[in-house]
Protein backbone atom coordinates (compact mmCIF):
# COMPACT_ATOMS: atom_id res chain seq x y z
CA UNK A 1 0.00 0.00 0.00
CA UNK A 2 2.04 2.89 -1.40
CA UNK A 3 1.18 6.79 -1.96
CA UNK A 4 2.90 9.73 -3.03
CA UNK A 5 3.93 12.56 -1.26
CA UNK A 6 1.74 14.74 -3.64
CA UNK A 7 -0.82 12.31 -2.79
CA UNK A 8 -0.24 12.37 0.52
CA UNK A 9 -0.47 16.07 0.58
CA UNK A 10 -3.59 16.34 -1.45
CA UNK A 11 -5.00 13.73 1.57
CA UNK A 12 -4.19 16.25 4.03
CA UNK A 13 -5.32 19.26 2.21
CA UNK A 14 -8.74 17.46 1.31
CA UNK A 15 -9.70 14.85 3.90
CA UNK A 16 -7.89 16.66 6.49
CA UNK A 17 -7.86 20.13 6.65
CA UNK A 18 -11.28 20.61 4.34
CA UNK A 19 -13.31 17.76 5.61
CA UNK A 20 -12.46 18.30 9.81
CA UNK A 21 -13.79 22.53 8.66
CA UNK A 22 -17.25 21.08 7.14
CA UNK A 23 -17.83 18.24 9.85
CA UNK A 24 -17.12 21.61 12.08
CA UNK A 25 -19.33 23.72 10.73
CA UNK A 26 -22.31 22.43 12.30
CA UNK A 27 -21.55 22.35 15.75
CA UNK A 28 -20.50 25.74 15.33
CA UNK A 29 -23.68 27.05 14.15
CA UNK A 30 -25.60 24.57 16.13
CA UNK A 31 -24.26 26.15 19.44
CA UNK A 32 -24.11 30.00 18.40
CA UNK A 33 -27.82 29.51 17.36
CA UNK A 34 -29.00 27.59 20.48
CA UNK A 35 -26.88 28.97 23.57
CA UNK A 36 -26.32 32.54 22.67
CA UNK A 37 -30.28 33.44 21.34
CA UNK A 38 -31.26 36.44 23.50
CA UNK A 39 -34.16 34.36 24.43
CA UNK A 40 -32.23 31.64 25.79
CA UNK A 41 -32.97 32.43 29.51
CA UNK A 42 -30.38 30.03 31.02
CA UNK A 43 -26.78 31.14 32.18
CA UNK A 44 -23.68 30.38 30.01
CA UNK A 45 -20.75 28.84 32.65
CA UNK A 46 -17.09 29.67 31.31
CA UNK A 47 -16.22 26.19 30.26
CA UNK A 48 -19.18 26.39 27.91
CA UNK A 49 -17.79 29.98 26.70
CA UNK A 50 -14.28 28.63 26.92
CA UNK A 51 -15.61 25.59 24.68
CA UNK A 52 -16.81 27.46 21.91
CA UNK A 53 -13.55 29.90 21.80
CA UNK A 54 -11.76 27.13 21.28
CA UNK A 55 -13.50 25.52 18.74
CA UNK A 56 -14.01 28.48 16.60
CA UNK A 57 -10.16 29.25 16.78
CA UNK A 58 -9.58 25.39 15.59
CA UNK A 59 -11.54 25.80 12.53
CA UNK A 60 -9.62 29.14 11.75
CA UNK A 61 -6.63 27.04 11.79
CA UNK A 62 -8.23 24.20 9.94
CA UNK A 63 -9.65 26.59 7.19
CA UNK A 64 -5.89 28.45 6.95
CA UNK A 65 -4.18 25.41 6.52
CA UNK A 66 -6.50 24.24 4.19
CA UNK A 67 -6.14 27.31 1.90
CA UNK A 68 -2.52 27.91 2.19
CA UNK A 69 -1.47 24.03 1.24
CA UNK A 70 -3.91 24.03 -1.52
CA UNK A 71 -2.73 27.69 -2.91
CA UNK A 72 0.74 27.43 -1.96
CA UNK A 73 1.69 23.59 -1.96
CA UNK A 74 -0.78 21.32 -4.14
CA UNK A 75 -1.74 24.20 -7.22
CA UNK A 76 1.61 25.16 -8.11
CA UNK A 77 1.43 20.83 -9.06
CA UNK A 78 -1.89 21.20 -10.47
CA UNK A 79 -1.04 24.00 -13.07
CA UNK A 80 2.50 22.88 -13.62
CA UNK A 81 3.20 23.52 -17.00
CA UNK A 82 4.47 20.34 -19.27
CA UNK A 83 7.48 20.38 -21.68
CA UNK A 84 7.13 20.98 -25.28
CA UNK A 85 6.03 17.79 -26.99
CA UNK A 86 4.41 16.06 -23.98
CA UNK A 87 2.56 13.17 -24.60
CA UNK A 88 1.69 11.79 -21.37
CA UNK A 89 -0.43 14.56 -18.88
CA UNK A 90 -1.02 12.42 -16.30
CA UNK A 91 1.41 14.63 -14.40
CA UNK A 92 -0.22 17.46 -15.35
CA UNK A 93 -3.79 17.86 -13.78
CA UNK A 94 -4.77 21.06 -15.00
CA UNK A 95 -3.78 20.40 -18.77
CA UNK A 96 -5.04 16.78 -18.86
CA UNK A 97 -8.28 18.35 -17.74
CA UNK A 98 -8.24 20.88 -20.85
CA UNK A 99 -7.28 18.47 -23.04
CA UNK A 100 -10.14 17.20 -23.19
CA UNK A 101 -13.77 18.60 -24.01
CA UNK A 102 -15.44 16.39 -21.38
CA UNK A 103 -13.44 16.79 -18.62
CA UNK A 104 -12.21 20.91 -19.22
CA UNK A 105 -15.22 22.11 -17.05
CA UNK A 106 -13.92 21.04 -14.15
CA UNK A 107 -10.74 22.83 -14.24
CA UNK A 108 -12.90 26.19 -15.89
CA UNK A 109 -15.86 26.30 -13.99
CA UNK A 110 -14.65 23.99 -10.82
CA UNK A 111 -11.11 24.77 -9.99
CA UNK A 112 -11.32 29.00 -11.32
CA UNK A 113 -14.11 29.23 -8.48
CA UNK A 114 -12.51 26.64 -6.20
CA UNK A 115 -9.42 28.49 -6.02
CA UNK A 116 -10.84 31.62 -4.84
CA UNK A 117 -14.00 30.75 -3.16
CA UNK A 118 -12.77 28.85 -1.00
CA UNK A 119 -10.41 32.04 0.31
CA UNK A 120 -13.78 33.27 1.60
CA UNK A 121 -13.57 30.58 4.30
CA UNK A 122 -10.41 31.91 6.31
CA UNK A 123 -11.79 35.16 6.52
CA UNK A 124 -15.34 34.21 7.48
CA UNK A 125 -14.78 31.99 10.18
CA UNK A 126 -11.76 34.31 11.66
CA UNK A 127 -14.17 36.69 12.32
CA UNK A 128 -16.65 35.00 13.91
CA UNK A 129 -13.45 33.83 15.80
CA UNK A 130 -12.95 37.26 16.91
CA UNK A 131 -16.42 38.48 17.71
CA UNK A 132 -16.86 35.36 20.01
CA UNK A 133 -13.43 36.07 21.57
CA UNK A 134 -14.05 39.58 22.34
CA UNK A 135 -17.67 39.42 23.35
CA UNK A 136 -18.11 35.99 24.57
CA UNK A 137 -21.10 35.38 26.86
CA UNK A 138 -22.51 39.07 25.70
CA UNK A 139 -23.02 38.25 21.68
CA UNK A 140 -26.34 37.33 23.78
CA UNK A 141 -27.35 40.84 24.11
CA UNK A 142 -26.11 41.60 20.80
CA UNK A 143 -28.50 39.66 18.46
CA UNK A 144 -27.66 41.53 15.23
CA UNK A 145 -24.44 40.70 15.73
CA UNK A 146 -24.73 36.96 16.70
CA UNK A 147 -27.33 36.95 13.52
CA UNK A 148 -24.95 38.19 11.36
CA UNK A 149 -22.12 35.73 12.67
CA UNK A 150 -24.29 33.56 12.13
CA UNK A 151 -24.94 33.76 8.34
CA UNK A 152 -21.20 34.10 7.70
CA UNK A 153 -20.40 30.70 9.39
CA UNK A 154 -23.23 29.32 7.07
CA UNK A 155 -21.90 31.28 4.11
CA UNK A 156 -18.32 29.84 5.05
CA UNK A 157 -19.92 26.59 5.08
CA UNK A 158 -21.34 26.85 2.03
CA UNK A 159 -17.83 27.84 0.39
CA UNK A 160 -16.35 24.98 1.95
CA UNK A 161 -18.64 22.96 0.81
CA UNK A 162 -18.45 24.16 -3.24
CA UNK A 163 -14.38 23.46 -2.48
CA UNK A 164 -14.81 20.22 -1.25
CA UNK A 165 -17.01 19.39 -3.67
CA UNK A 166 -14.43 20.53 -6.60
CA UNK A 167 -11.66 19.36 -4.66
CA UNK A 168 -12.63 15.95 -4.84
CA UNK A 169 -14.00 15.86 -8.46
CA UNK A 170 -11.22 17.50 -10.12
CA UNK A 171 -9.35 14.52 -7.58
CA UNK A 172 -11.22 12.06 -9.21
CA UNK A 173 -10.61 13.29 -12.93
CA UNK A 174 -7.04 14.41 -12.81
CA UNK A 175 -5.77 13.66 -9.88
CA UNK A 176 -2.65 15.74 -8.52
CA UNK A 177 -0.01 12.55 -8.38
CA UNK A 178 3.85 12.37 -8.25
CA UNK A 179 6.98 13.11 -6.35
CA UNK A 180 8.96 10.41 -3.96
CA UNK A 181 6.28 6.98 -3.24
CA UNK A 182 5.99 5.92 0.70
CA UNK A 183 4.88 2.42 1.78
CA UNK A 184 2.48 3.01 3.90
CA UNK A 185 2.12 -1.09 4.74
CA UNK A 186 3.05 -4.46 3.15
CA UNK A 187 0.22 -6.28 1.45
CA UNK A 188 -0.08 -9.92 1.99
CA UNK A 189 1.36 -11.94 -0.93
CA UNK A 190 -1.09 -13.85 -3.40
CA UNK B 1 -30.30 50.30 17.16
CA UNK B 2 -28.81 53.69 17.65
CA UNK B 3 -27.10 55.01 14.71
CA UNK B 4 -23.32 55.58 14.57
CA UNK B 5 -22.81 57.71 18.03
CA UNK B 6 -21.73 56.61 21.30
CA UNK B 7 -24.85 55.56 23.20
CA UNK B 8 -24.33 55.04 27.18
CA UNK B 9 -28.07 54.82 28.08
CA UNK B 10 -28.82 50.97 27.79
CA UNK B 11 -27.37 48.19 30.02
CA UNK B 12 -26.43 46.80 27.02
CA UNK B 13 -24.46 49.54 26.12
CA UNK B 14 -22.89 50.04 29.75
CA UNK B 15 -21.59 45.84 29.41
CA UNK B 16 -19.89 45.96 26.32
CA UNK B 17 -20.32 47.92 22.65
CA UNK B 18 -21.27 46.43 19.56
CA UNK B 19 -18.15 48.63 17.38
CA UNK B 20 -15.64 46.20 17.49
CA UNK B 21 -17.63 43.20 16.17
CA UNK B 22 -19.29 45.32 13.80
CA UNK B 23 -15.68 45.96 12.51
CA UNK B 24 -14.81 42.57 12.30
CA UNK B 25 -17.69 42.14 10.38
CA UNK B 26 -17.50 44.57 8.29
CA UNK B 27 -14.09 44.49 7.42
CA UNK B 28 -14.44 40.46 6.24
CA UNK B 29 -16.83 41.74 4.06
CA UNK B 30 -14.65 44.25 2.41
CA UNK B 31 -11.62 41.82 2.39
CA UNK B 32 -14.37 38.94 0.50
CA UNK B 33 -15.40 41.37 -1.46
CA UNK B 34 -12.11 43.04 -2.60
CA UNK B 35 -10.74 39.10 -3.29
CA UNK B 36 -13.62 38.54 -5.60
CA UNK B 37 -13.18 42.12 -7.64
CA UNK B 38 -9.27 41.12 -7.83
CA UNK B 39 -9.98 37.84 -8.99
CA UNK B 40 -12.36 39.07 -11.86
CA UNK B 41 -9.52 42.40 -12.32
CA UNK B 42 -6.62 39.51 -12.76
CA UNK B 43 -8.64 37.36 -15.25
CA UNK B 44 -9.60 40.58 -17.58
CA UNK B 45 -6.54 42.90 -17.27
CA UNK B 46 -2.81 41.47 -18.23
CA UNK B 47 -1.47 44.32 -16.56
CA UNK B 48 -3.47 43.37 -13.20
CA UNK B 49 -2.47 39.47 -13.60
CA UNK B 50 1.10 40.52 -14.04
CA UNK B 51 1.08 42.74 -11.19
CA UNK B 52 -0.78 39.60 -9.26
CA UNK B 53 2.17 37.43 -9.75
CA UNK B 54 3.84 37.43 -6.54
CA UNK B 55 4.86 33.74 -6.52
CA UNK B 56 5.18 32.48 -9.94
CA UNK B 57 4.06 28.49 -9.27
CA UNK B 58 1.27 30.22 -7.89
CA UNK B 59 0.67 32.71 -10.37
CA UNK B 60 -1.82 35.31 -10.26
CA UNK B 61 -3.41 33.68 -7.35
CA UNK B 62 -0.94 34.13 -4.76
CA UNK B 63 -1.19 38.35 -5.46
CA UNK B 64 -5.14 38.31 -5.38
CA UNK B 65 -5.35 36.48 -2.31
CA UNK B 66 -2.54 38.29 -0.36
CA UNK B 67 -3.63 41.79 -1.64
CA UNK B 68 -6.94 41.02 -0.55
CA UNK B 69 -5.72 39.59 3.14
CA UNK B 70 -4.12 43.03 3.60
CA UNK B 71 -7.09 45.19 2.41
CA UNK B 72 -9.15 42.55 5.10
CA UNK B 73 -6.84 43.74 7.61
CA UNK B 74 -5.88 47.54 7.02
CA UNK B 75 -10.22 48.24 7.07
CA UNK B 76 -10.29 45.77 10.49
CA UNK B 77 -7.36 47.80 12.14
CA UNK B 78 -9.00 51.30 10.56
CA UNK B 79 -12.76 50.50 11.05
CA UNK B 80 -11.65 48.82 15.32
CA UNK B 81 -9.82 52.14 15.90
CA UNK B 82 -13.05 54.25 14.89
CA UNK B 83 -15.81 51.97 16.68
CA UNK B 84 -13.92 50.55 19.21
CA UNK B 85 -15.47 52.54 22.21
CA UNK B 86 -19.50 52.90 20.26
CA UNK B 87 -22.26 51.37 19.18
CA UNK B 88 -22.76 51.41 15.99
CA UNK B 89 -26.09 50.39 13.42
CA UNK B 90 -25.26 46.63 13.50
CA UNK B 91 -28.36 45.80 11.66
CA UNK B 92 -27.37 47.80 8.71
CA UNK B 93 -23.89 47.52 8.89
CA UNK B 94 -24.70 43.54 9.19
CA UNK B 95 -27.16 43.52 5.73
CA UNK B 96 -24.26 45.30 4.27
CA UNK B 97 -21.69 42.99 5.11
CA UNK B 98 -24.09 40.25 4.20
CA UNK B 99 -24.42 41.64 0.81
CA UNK B 100 -21.04 41.93 0.22
CA UNK B 101 -20.10 38.18 0.89
CA UNK B 102 -23.01 36.60 -1.00
CA UNK B 103 -21.55 38.82 -4.19
CA UNK B 104 -18.02 37.76 -3.84
CA UNK B 105 -19.42 34.25 -3.49
CA UNK B 106 -21.64 34.93 -7.33
CA UNK B 107 -18.87 37.13 -8.45
CA UNK B 108 -15.73 34.35 -8.22
CA UNK B 109 -18.37 32.30 -9.78
CA UNK B 110 -16.62 32.20 -13.78
CA UNK B 111 -19.87 32.09 -15.82
CA UNK B 112 -20.90 35.68 -13.81
CA UNK B 113 -17.05 36.68 -13.61
CA UNK B 114 -17.17 36.17 -17.14
CA UNK B 115 -20.02 38.77 -17.81
CA UNK B 116 -17.23 41.40 -17.15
Amino acid sequence: MEITTRGLWTLMHGMGFGALYLLACSGALVEIWRRYAPTDLSPINEREEAFLRWYLLAMAVLAWFAVLTGTYIIYPWYRAVPPVGTVNLTGYPQRLLLSNPATSGWHSIGMEWKEHVAWLVPISITMAFAVFNHHRRNLRNHPELRATVLSFVAISFLAAGIAGFFGAMLNKHAPVGGGPTIRVMEGAPR
Amino acid sequence: MSGTSTDTSTPVARAMTNGSGAAAVLAAAVGSFSLAVLAIASDKLPAIKSLMNFYRPTGPLSGVTTTAILVWIAFWIALVRHWRNRNVAMGRIGTIALVLLVLSLLLTFPPIADLF
